[in-house]
């Protein structure tokens, strides 16, 4: 028992120093600050600038969260407030199993559906004629993989609160959607922010499902409409000819550093805040 | 003003409304595609065959070898992610029951480790297997595959074990048991079903994922018969013929898609089944 809690709570650092192992080559070479900020990715002359690839990930993940945000708020009131015992008890299930659905089925459904809808349907409708893979692929796809995962945070902060708040502003008046926006949302504000700074480092380390929609085009998208190539798919599409490259791996494992301090960071603080905000009540 | 407030509640209740519909409709819509271009194409001899040479071409031959590498690989982590998810999550559990903080910060390390992007557990596997000088093999799939699926078969054991009564811990103590012997005859009796459910959870996260073994397993037309061999798996099948320019392998990986569903699909009803039979089994104190 004790062997075991040895070897998994091992599993973080074992995590970073491999990587930083693999990734020291190329930081022996060139600074941190410029494989951030630089946006030459010339892998054969030995550039490796991750500019371009963070911000389609920022891109990406901002966007994707502006579609699910909203929905998994409104959902998770309607059935924590609102909705009648049935109504939870249908959604439950529909909530796992969106949250058991594959990366790579969520890509497949995004080749099918979202891709031709963009192309043909509403990137018309803003007068652009594009091919589909884009930005926005990336996010409609990306926002209902972790709409789940939001939602059942969310639901379980909703139903922490304490009836005895509820009933205090009811009785002096209020109606229910006043209690609802101007008290049950106040009091667990900051652990809905986190959901959602929980939901974006999801969707920040996404790769598969993004990969297959969003166009992989080493470029600086200047809207939703264009192709990004995010970080995560940066790492699995170059794994094949990262070995015959000198340092190239080093690159790559670096981008998968960079990626597990970024999401970590995030999990980090949002899980904080959950947490103090569930112990309150 | 009483007008204005009801009004407001009201247009916000349509959106309610509206969003939980879009989320139903959505798990429906992703179902429905997929079976609907998969089905038609979705014959016995993919599933029973392996490819015959260049399947990726368009070739005759099936992915009976996906499926069964998936099947090995999947069932190997979650074996090994079981042996040592049970120990971790009972101890935690039962013997560290007074230990409040230190299990609160081991759940806290498992849940970080949750999200973790399985591309991370993938690039970390290809370091593993720089370090060691492994080739790309079913053995290294499994070892990275069983990194990544641990926390959540702790978290998962450790959500039931949390709910056992605590009278059922004292009880067996003071009859004279070990804590170790209250571990696995008492407490892992009591919870069998949802231990099964976080194993099911586990097994599916397994089968189901690309990123973490898209370096680490490599790809063959075979099905492996040793752990060193390279394997290939269901979603990287799916994932390298969905990239083709030939539309009838394309429609291979619709078909493909349908059997990753179906089995995912089965192990969400199992796993709801046993949660269900659990809720039934448990002694209310």
């Amino acid at each position: 028992m004790i062997v075991s809690l040895v070897v998994v709570l091992a599993i973080p650092l074992v995590l970073m120093s491999g990587l930083l192992y693999k990734s020291a080559v190329l930081l022996e070479e060139h600074s941190m600050f410029n494989l951030l900020f630089s946006k030459e990715w010339k892998p054969l002359s030995g550039q490796f600038g991750f500019y371009t690839f963070i911000i389609s990930s920022l891109w990406v993940t901002v966007v994707s969260l502006l579609i699910a945000a909203p929905i998994c708020l409104l959902t998770a009131i309607h059935l924590t407030q609102y909705a009648k015992r049935w109504v939870l008890n249908l959604m439950h299930p529909v909530i796992d199993l969106l949250a058991g659905i594959p990366s790579v089925i969520f890509g497949v459904w995004g080749i099918l559906v979202v891709v031709p809808a963009i192309a043909d349907h509403i990137a018309p409708f803003f007068g652009k004629s594009v091919s589909g893979y884009s930005i926005l692929a990336g996010a409609i796809v990306l926002s209902i993989m972790i709409i789940p995962f939001i939602l059942n945070i969310l639901i379980e902060l909703f139903r922490n609160i304490p009836t005895e708040l509820k009933e205090a502003s009811l009785s002096l008046g209020a109606t229910k959607w006043q209690t609802i926006k101007l008290v049950l949302i106040k009091k667990i504000l900051p652990g809905i922010v986190s959901a959602f700074g929980l939901g974006m480092s999801r969707a920040f380390g996404e790769t598969i499902a993004v990969l297959i929609v969003v166009g992989n085009v080493t470029q600086i998208p200047k809207g939703i409409f264009q192709p990004g190539y995010p970080l995560p798919a940066l790492i699995a599409n170059n794994y094949g000819e990262m070995l015959s490259i000198p340092m190239y791996d080093s690159a790559l494992m670096l981008a998968a550093l960079i990626l597990f301090v970024i999401v970590l960071f995030f999990n980090f603080i949002s899980r904080v805040i959950i947490i103090k905000s569930n112990k309150h009540n | 003003m009483i007008d204005r407030r009801k009004a407001e509640e009201w247009f916000f209740r349509v959106l309610m409304f509206f969003s939980t519909v879009i989320i139903a409709t959505a798990l429906f819509l992703i179902i429905f595609s997929i079976l609907y271009s998969g089905l038609p194409h979705l014959t016995w001899e993919m599933i029973s065959s392996v490819p015959k040479g260049g399947f990726y071409f368009g070739k005759e031959g099936g992915i009976l070898n996906a499926i069964i590498g998936s099947l090995y690989l999947s069932m190997g982590s979650t074996i090994l992610a079981f042996l040592f998810g049970l120990p971790l999550a009972l101890f935690m559990n039962v013997h560290l029951i007074r230990r409040r903080k230190l299990v609160n910060g081991i759940r806290f390390v498992m849940d970080l480790l949750w999200g973790v992007p399985s591309i991370v557990y993938g690039a970390f596997g290809f370091t593993i297997m720089v370090f060691f000088g492994i080739r790309a093999s079913l053995l290294a799939g499994i070892i990275t595959v069983t990194l990544f699926i641990i926390p959540i078969m702790v978290r998962g054991m450790d959500e039931i074990l949390q709910s056992v009564p605590r009278g059922l811990l004292e009880s067996s103590l003071s009859l004279g048991s070990t804590r170790s012997e209250t571990s696995y005859r008492v407490f892992l009796k009591q919870c069998v079903p949802g231990v099964i459910t976080a194993v099911l959870l586990s097994f599916g996260r397994a089968i189901g994922d690309a990123a973490s073994i898209l370096f680490t397993t490599g790809y063959t037309d075979h099905i492996p018969t040793s752990l060193t061999q390279p394997t290939a798996t269901l979603p990287l099948a799916i994932f390298f013929q969905l990239s083709s320019p030939i539309p009838e392998v394309r429609e291979r990986a619709y078909a493909a898609a349908v059997i990753l569903v179906f089995i995912i699909l089965t192990i969400s009803m199992l796993s709801r089944f046993f949660s269900r039979k659990y809720q039934k089994n448990k002694i209310n104190f």
